[in-house]
């Protein structure tokens, strides 16, 4: 499969890249969405802008009480991460499950919140963690919270000409327990279901979901299920059991609606569980 | 036209390319290196596996352009002269090919988990060959020869090293449960 003819630039820095961001030209970071899509011939930009190597978009670093995941950060380099394996450990556990190895070498946390695939791992994750998506444009930066982030099918917060440029979540105070647990699609190996959860020691607990609706989602049905609550068997299961309530579902030829609550249901069980 | 510049298994390669070029297809039509295998043209087989800067990646889904200035070792690269690469040994050894396509990716996919984890379990090894698809199904062979060639890797450190080890019966090393040993 050959994509049709663009252009291709490889800025050194995201000013650059910014100058020369306009709406017939994407953005091109581990590839691994794009190029397939490019091959497709889904998508159709007559230029590339190459950001891969662009220094001040990669790294992982812990700053005025926040762990902070530059957008170009391969799930490799999360996975490997001793920063995040001690403050966030789901975030390197759940890289582990994105994809497969070679996948994991090239795909770039930014670029898969950006895509915003209904089926990615990350968003359920950032959002459980109460992260930001810090977006830059010609006129500076802003931050959105990433439970703002996604506002439907492939679709986000992200306006023309603005670049993702770094993730930031809040280093979870001492005692905090995350889990994300997720129902792969055995090929392609996205989540069919994933649900990421995380307890603070305060009892609040966060509960997210990828996979089941058009968009990532924090399922506040579960939250205030547990609310105040010892995580008991009982407890979990009757919050488990509010999950995806009230959001449309999504259905395809691996599940259909019934099947995804279903699958909501249990794979929050399973996370609830994991931090009991 | 863009101008590349890529070290493809030791040699410094210069070629205008297509932006649009994949760099399997670099590899293969530009450079004539066909042993690296384009499958189901998605990423999800890992037949067009190499090693881009030691890691391994899917060739089918990364444009020539992005490889400018990187090293590329391709399943060619592997041997020195008629010396097989253990790994490629092991395959050889432990049958771990029937038709042979996958064969490539499965080698490169395993080079790159060795130089990680030089001695993987049954489970590590399933693991790290999750992004490639063999569709003679032979996998209980292939994880044979990864094993065979970690045992193999592991023994020649040892020699370089200077103890003394003596060679160790591989398949003993490999446990089967008994349903897999009735699939046999």
């Amino acid at each position: 499969m050959i994509p049709y003819a663009f252009d291709y630039t490889r800025p050194e820095s995201v000013e650059e890249a910014l100058d020369l961001l306009d709406d017939d030209a994407k953005l091109l970071a581990g590839g691994h969405s794009l190029v397939p899509a490019l091959k497709l011939r889904l998508s159709a930009p007559g230029r590339l802008i190459d950001i891969a190597r662009i220094p001040s978009l990669k790294g992982i670093r812990e700053e005025n009480g926040e762990i902070v995941i530059g957008a170009g950060t391969t799930h490799a380099e999360i996975m490997k991460s001793d920063l995040l394996k001690q403050h966030l450990p789901m975030f390197a556990e759940g890289a582990a499950l994105i994809g497969d190895p070679m996948v994991r070498h090239k795909g770039t946390i930014g670029g898969s919140l950006a895509h915003a695939d209904p089926s990615a791992d990350w968003p359920a994750m950032v959002i459980a963690a109460d992260g930001e998506v810090v977006l830059r444009g010609r006129n500076g930066s802003r931050s959105v919270a990433a439970a703002d982030f996604f506002i439907g099918f492939y679709s986000t917060a992200l306006e023309e000409g603005e670049i993702i440029t770094e993730i930031r979540l809040p280093v979870p105070a001492e005692g905090t327990r995350m889990n994300y647990q997720k129902f792969a699609q055995p090929a392609s190996r996205f989540a069919i279901v994933g649900c990421a959860v995380v307890r603070h020691p305060d009892g609040s607990v966060r509960v997210a979901f990828t996979g089941v609706s058009d968009a990532p989602f924090r399922d506040t049905g579960v939250e205030e299920a547990l609310s105040g609550q010892q995580l008991t068997d009982d407890v979990i299961e009757a919050a488990a059991a509010k999950a995806a309530e009230g959001v449309s579902l999504n259905s395809d030829h691996f599940a259909s609606e019934e099947y995804r609550q279903h699958l909501a249901r249990v794979y929050c069980k399973r996370a609830l569980n994991a931090v009991a | 036209m863009t101008q590349i510049t890529v070290t493809v298994n030791g040699t410094s390669q210069t070629h205008e390319v297509e932006p649009r070029q994949l760099l399997v297809y670099y590899l293969r039509d530009k450079l004539g290196l066909t042993g690296t295998h384009i499958g189901c043209d998605t990423s999800s087989c890992g037949a067009c596996t190499v090693h881009m800067d030691g890691m391994a990646v899917k060739s089918c889904s990364i444009l020539a352009v992005q490889a400018d200035g990187c090293e590329i070792t391709t399943i060619e690269g592997l041997a020195q002269g008629d010396q097989l690469h253990p790994v490629q040994e092991g395959f050889k050894e432990c049958h771990g090919l029937q038709c042979g396509f996958c064969t490539p990716g499965m080698i490169m996919a395993t080079v790159d988990m060795l130089q990680n984890n030089p001695d993987p379990t049954e489970e590590d090894i399933r693991h790290a060959l999750e992004g490639n698809i063999c569709r003679c199904t032979g996998y209980h062979n292939i994880v044979r020869s990864v094993q065979w060639a970690a045992e193999k890797m592991k023994t020649s450190a040892k020699v370089l090293d200077g103890a003394s080890v003596s060679p160790s019966p591989v398949y003993a090393s490999v446990n089967l449960n008994q349903q897999q040993q009735q699939q046999l």
